[in-house]
């Protein structure tokens, strides 16, 4: 071990603690993004739309969980689920009032109407919440440090991880395994026919909005256990890099936004640990990544082909 | 069973449909024949609401058609294979076929119709856990309209279940529609291929440009003489 530990360090300049304390950071950002990037494929893959208001669902999560502690004095688990349902409702409404009037218009127009909805939610965040940061409820459980050896390591960094899995795995039994997820898989591929097959279309989709925004919750409120700041714009960054994610794994594929993400958290912790004079470049890292990507494979790593839908 | 009534349908400006009327009676096979872009398709897109139809008036079991919503139809026994078969390519033959009992609670059952559609279709059974975008043209057509006998319809509508499949393939399936025709179905079939679908059906309709122009059985349309040069064309090449 200690051998390996000498050789590791003389090939990467980094002693093997560090590595792997860089790893399992860059896992835990890595499932962060990878959650919030399934909402981006969901939607893509159902209406061909990109749903710039993603991001800004994910901020108004951390909003609802921070105001059912402080102002409800809920316990956090309360507040936190509560937050998540909120979030799948709030991106049922989204759909419902920004995109489903439409849905038959040109593309550009829904797309637009998402930019639209991404800017009302953050100055209503603004204007209900208050422009300054607030800070994130804090949960001692979740966020105290255990000591490994020599290192010692946020819970956090492992739980993170632990739920993610534990909502991929439900999500994708869902997909897979049941008649919702066979409608949604209907929808996304043929929605005319899956309507002629006896499929509710809106339902369907105000049900794939639900969950997307749902994962994202879950991603917003580990995000906000991690970087306890919360503010309005706060969804902004995060919710650019899930998109990249989504793109680079193959976006309208679930499986591709999970692995898109991993490599985006995974990547953009490694770059940092080890040029730490890069680290004022962290954030360009994502996008740099994303035009590699796109240069070499433009339909993404999972490479399905994107039927263009007309 | 299904009536409609001075059917008009435009796109944009282009008029598809020009005020058709045609009568399906319950228990018949009904066939309509027309040329490419007669208004075939028009017509059947407007049953199931993925048209707005200008004005007519369509009605099933005495209801106002255009108040029931798509995804309520099969529940009131409609069923349709599109044009062009719109299996789900990604989904296997299974999920295809199971999607078409989507709105079926009734398992037992749903289990048992799944056996007759495999007996109807022996190839599919093979073919179970194959994704459907890999089957044969041919196999897709069997799978359509599969998954459309899954819902247990009481309307069978068939949109050229025939186009782009070998004589033998063709054979296969308008035996199999006059199978379930014989079991009790009613159909509704569109057909370029007039001669096999004249010969099933009880009453056929001719659609030109979006104008019925002839209406009779399948027998005295076969007969007449303006049908034979205009979609018969291969008999009257066989008589010379
Ligand atoms: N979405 C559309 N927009 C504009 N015109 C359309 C549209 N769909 C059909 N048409 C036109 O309406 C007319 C009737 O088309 P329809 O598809 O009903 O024909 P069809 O009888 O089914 O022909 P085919 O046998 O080739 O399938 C055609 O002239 C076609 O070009
Ligand atoms: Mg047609």
């Amino acid at each position: 071990m200690m051998n390996f530990n000498a050789v590791f360090m003389y090939l990467t300049g980094m002693d093997l603690g560090t590595f792997l304390q860089h790893l399992t950071n860059g896992i835990s950002l890595g499932s962060l993004y990878a959650l919030v990037a399934i909402g981006y494929t969901m939607v893509y893959g159902t209406l061909r739309l990109i749903n710039f208001a993603h991001g800004d669902v994910f901020m108004m999560t951390t909003y609802f969980a921070f105001y059912g502690v402080s102002t409800f004095m809920m316990p956090w688990y309360v507040s936190f689920i509560l937050a998540i349902i909120l979030t799948g409702a709030l991106g049922m409404l989204l759909e419902k009032w920004a995109y489903r009037p439409l849905r038959d218009a040109p593309k550009i127009s829904i797309m637009i109407s998402a930019i639209g909805a991404s800017f009302l939610l953050e100055n209503l965040a603004v204007v209900l919440f208050g422009g300054r940061p607030k800070a994130f409820p804090s949960v001692k459980i979740l966020t105290d440090s255990i000591q490994l050896g020599s290192v010692s390591i946020q819970k956090l960094t492992f739980v993170i991880p632990i739920v993610t899995v534990i909502f991929l795995v439900g999500l994708l039994y869902l997909i897979n395994h049941t008649k919702t997820g066979m409608a949604m898989r209907a929808v996304a591929k043929d929605y005319e026919t899956a309507g002629i097959m006896g499929v509710n279309v809106n339902l369907t989709i105000s049900q794939t909005f639900a969950i997307g925004s749902m994962l994202a919750a879950v991603g917003a409120i580990m995000w906000g256990l991690k970087f306890p700041q919360i503010a309005p714009l706060m969804g902004v960054m995060p919710g650019l890099k899930a998109f990249i994610a989504a793109v680079i794994g193959g976006i309208g594929n679930i499986k591709g936004a999970v692995i898109g993400g991993f490599i985006l958290g995974i990547g953009e912790i490694m770059i940092v640990g080890f040029l730490p004079s890069l680290s004022g470049y962290r954030d360009a890292f994502a996008f740099i990544f994303l035009i590699v990507i796109l240069l070499f494979k433009p339909t993404g790593i999972t490479g399905e082909k994107i039927a263009e839908k007309v | 069973m299904l009536k409609i009534e001075n059917l008009s349908v435009a796109y944009g400006g282009i008029e598809a449909l020009k005020g058709i009327s045609l009568e399906v009676e319950e228990g018949k096979i009904v066939t309509l024949v027309g040329a490419n872009g007669a208004g075939k398709s028009t017509m059947l897109r407007s049953i199931v609401g993925l048209v707005k139809p200008k004005a007519g008036s369509i009605t099933y079991q005495g209801k106002n058609l255009f108040a029931v919503k798509r995804h309520d139809l099969v529940k009131n026994g409609i069923a349709l294979v599109p044009e062009g078969r719109r299996v789900f390519p990604d989904m296997t033959v299974l999920e295809n076929l199971k999607i078409g009992a989507f709105t079926r609670k009734d398992h037992q059952e749903i289990k048992a119709d799944l056996e007759w559609i495999y007996t109807l279709f022996p190839r599919l059974k093979e073919r179970e856990w194959q994704a459907a975008g890999t089957l044969s043209g041919g196999e897709q057509q069997m799978l359509a309209v599969g998954r459309a006998l899954m819902s247990r319809p009481k309307l069978l509508m068939m949109d050229e279940p025939s186009l782009g499949l070998a004589p033998l393939i063709i054979k296969d399936i308008f035996n199999i529609i006059r199978k379930i025709h014989s079991q009790g179905m009613t159909i509704l079939l569109i057909e370029q291929n007039a001669n096999a679908a004249l010969h099933l059906a009880d009453v056929g309709y001719v659609i030109e440009t979006g104008r019925i122009t002839l209406k009779g059985t399948g027998k005295e349309l076969l007969d007449n003489e303006d049908v034979k040069k205009a979609y018969l064309g291969e008999s009257v090449v066989a008589k010379k």
